[in-house]
């Protein structure tokens, strides 16, 4: 297991430094530059800025100082932000995302999870069709308009929530229920996919067959197997909610790393962008490693190799 | 007092396109330690007869109409649910067709065996694990002690299915209902399965209910034969009445389609047309539209009555044909009228 995990870790650095390679070429390949602005510089003080950064050197010398960067664990200077780097701004806001995150992925996995096995347990009844149909709903409602219904209903009309900013737990519960909300539905419907394909096989009839109660089959016979749709989701999941959700933080003025992600772009905040890309990669790999534990944990029938 | 009797049996899926008769008043009874054959086509309703008694058809859609089942004293059609679960893995244990699908494989061998013991019984875990190891040296499974921690995938068919048997009979089950235990294995090691099986009756002495299509492993294994054909009970007997003195068209055909019984280098004989379509009510004899033997005048559509010819000898008396014949002249003037340009499947459906 170590070895596979050594192995796997390895794979995924080799996976960091392509992403990161690309990322480099297509950033330094986009037309203009962090440092053109609508006011005209002088050329002089612009060769000096761009000497600052680096950006007089040909390319390859650069992707080799900033990998040098990279492996001393600092990105470089934000090209924008003249006085911080790329490694204090993620310092700054991946902990808000992170505990965002985490808050709305048990939201989800809490009321996904339970809401798919009763689903699946109890199919066509009301049971089933009352929380598919809610989880229907949540899939096609996106975050953008369930963030604004929700502060609406609960932050203006009966005024319980505050609906803007990051300053203290209360502000945290309805961003973290759009984000838990949306996710919840998914797990919801995988679950009780993965439930009743469990639910259906021949061994449960040999189950039932020994007198095994039907709480039993459903805890001891099916639960393993029917969350391995949930779990496999889950991976890609993780890596995306902590990371951050730019249209949830953006609606609830919250200065987590989501909002990063598309003004480092919109900026050409060289550095910003090529940070938050090799994180968000670093994330998946990471959360997909696990995943793969967790799967060979519960499934017997796959080894590590 | 029987071990089970069974009475008027019927068991009908309720489905979008109409209602499947899947079992129509099947009755029989069984004694302690003895072994009942049921044969049959598919689809003539051999596994549902099976399912029905222990509960494990899927209601909806499926559902048991009405008569009895007799368990030691008790209905089990009548019974609740916690009832039901205190006779199943306890009085009765069963065996499935498909041992590559019948094992959890999430779960550890050793957790499957010991769950009906832990279920039914006073007894601690370590205890359990014993008698599971016991249980495995028993079916024939070298290095049980070890292997017991495996998990299924780790076991070959064959030894899923002595797995299988250990696991139904870990109780010692006054009845084993085995569903077409051999039908998914091997030829080679369907008879040692079907070994196990009766060394372990002898042992126990367990009645054992054969589901089957193989009249050969009947002849060898089973005191009483139930032969089935769309769902209904066409003739019942000792193995000797059913193998000797059959009645029912539908018996006799069934032994001709025995190859070991036909002449080397002869065609094998197969019993033409298909069998009925039970998701339609069926008037009459439900053989009738494939029978060779020459029709009476007597009017089709009169439900054939169970006729006990000899003591514990029954048959669905049609009276359509006139069966008394033996079925190898039937068949040798069918085949005379088919030579001179007139199919010989007569009574075939078009």
């Amino acid at each position: 297991m170590l070895k596979f995990i050594a192995l796997r870790l390895l794979q995924g650095v080799l996976v960091l430094l392509g992403i990161y390679a690309v990322t480099f070429v297509l950033v330094a390949a986009t037309p203009g530059s962090p440092f053109s602005s609508e006011r005209a510089i002088a050329p002089e003080i612009l060769a000096q800025i761009e000497a600052f950064y680096g950006y007089d050197k040909p390319l390859g010398e650069r992707f080799i100082t900033s990998l040098g960067n990279v492996l001393q664990g600092e990105f470089g200077p934000s090209a924008v932000y003249a006085n911080r780097t790329v490694t204090q701004i993620i310092g700054e806001s991946f902990p808000i995302s992170l505990t965002l995150g985490s808050i709305s992925l048990l939201l989800a996995l809490l009321l996904g999870i339970p809401a798919g096995i009763l689903a699946a347990v109890k199919r066509n009844t009301w049971l089933d069709y009352v929380p598919m149909s809610v989880s229907m709903a949540g899939i096609c409602l996106p975050t953008f308009v369930m963030g604004p219904l929700l502060a609406l209903v609960f932050g203006l009309i009966l005024q319980w929530l505050p609906v803007a900013g990051w300053y203290g737990p209360e502000f945290m519960i309805l961003p973290a229920t759009t984000l838990g909300l949306y996710y919840a539905a998914y797990f919801a419907r995988l679950t009780r996919g993965g439930m009743l394909e469990m639910l259906n096989q021949d061994w449960v009839r040999t189950a039932r067959a020994k007198g095994v109660k039907e709480s039993t089959i459903i805890w001891k016979h099916c639960l393993k197997g029917g969350l391995i749709p949930a779990i496999t989701f889950l991976g890609p999941a993780l890596a995306g909610i902590i990371s951050g959700s730019f249209v949830v933080e953006t609606i609830f003025q919250i200065p987590g790393l989501g909002q990063w992600f598309v003004r480092a772009a919109l900026n050409r905040d060289d550095f910003l962008v090529l940070g938050l890309t090799v994180l968000f990669a670093a994330m998946i790999v990471l959360m997909n490693l696990l995943v793969d534990i967790v799967q060979v944990a519960l499934n017997p029938r796959l080894k590590y190799d | 007092m029987p071990l089970l009797e069974v009475n008027d049996l019927t068991t009908y899926f309720h489905t979008r396109d109409g209602v499947v008769r899947a079992v129509e008043g099947v009755s029989f009874s069984l004694e302690r330690g003895e072994t009942l054959g049921i044969v049959g086509e598919s689809g003539s309703g051999k596994s549902v007869t099976c399912y029905s008694l222990m509960r494990l058809i899927p209601e909806p859609p499926g559902r048991i109409e009405r008569g009895t089942a007799m368990f030691e004293g008790h209905d089990l059609l009548q019974m609740s649910q916690k009832e039901l679960r205190k006779v199943r893995g306890n009085g009765i244990g069963m065996i499935f067709q498909d041992p590559m699908t019948s094992l959890n494989p999430y779960l550890r061998i050793s957790t499957q065996l010991i769950e009906a013991l832990q279920t039914h019984r006073d007894i601690d875990k370590k205890a359990a694990l014993h008698k599971a190891i016991e249980a495995l040296e028993e079916v024939g499974i070298p290095g049980a002690s070890k292997r017991v921690f495996s998990y299924p995938h780790e076991f070959s068919g064959g030894m899923r299915q002595r797995v299988m048997i250990a696991m139904a009979l870990i109780t010692e089950p006054a009845l084993l209902i085995a569903d077409e235990p051999t039908t998914a294995l091997d030829v080679t090691v369907q008879a040692q399965i079907m070994d196990i099986i009766k060394q372990r009756q002898n042992d126990l002495g367990t009645a054992v209910i054969l589901v089957t299509h193989d009249l050969g492993v009947v002849a060898g294994s089973c005191d009483k034969v139930l032969v089935m054909y769309g769902g209904r009970e066409m003739e019942s007997g000792s193995v000797e009445q059913i193998f000797y003195r059959p009645r029912h068209p539908y018996t006799r055909s069934l032994q001709k389609t025995i190859p070991s019984l036909q002449t080397k280098g002869q065609e094998l004989y197969t019993i033409p047309g298909l069998p009925p379509d039970v998701s339609k009510p069926i008037h009459g004899c439900a053989f009738f539209p494939r029978c060779p033997y020459p029709k009476t005048d007597k009017a089709e559509g009169a439900s054939p009555e169970l006729e006990e010819i000899e003591p514990g000898h029954c048959w669905s008396a049609c009276g359509f044909c006139d069966s008394s014949t033996p079925i190898e002249s039937v068949l040798a003037k069918a085949g005379e009228v088919a030579e001179d340009g007139v199919p010989a499947s007569a009574g075939e459906p078009a």
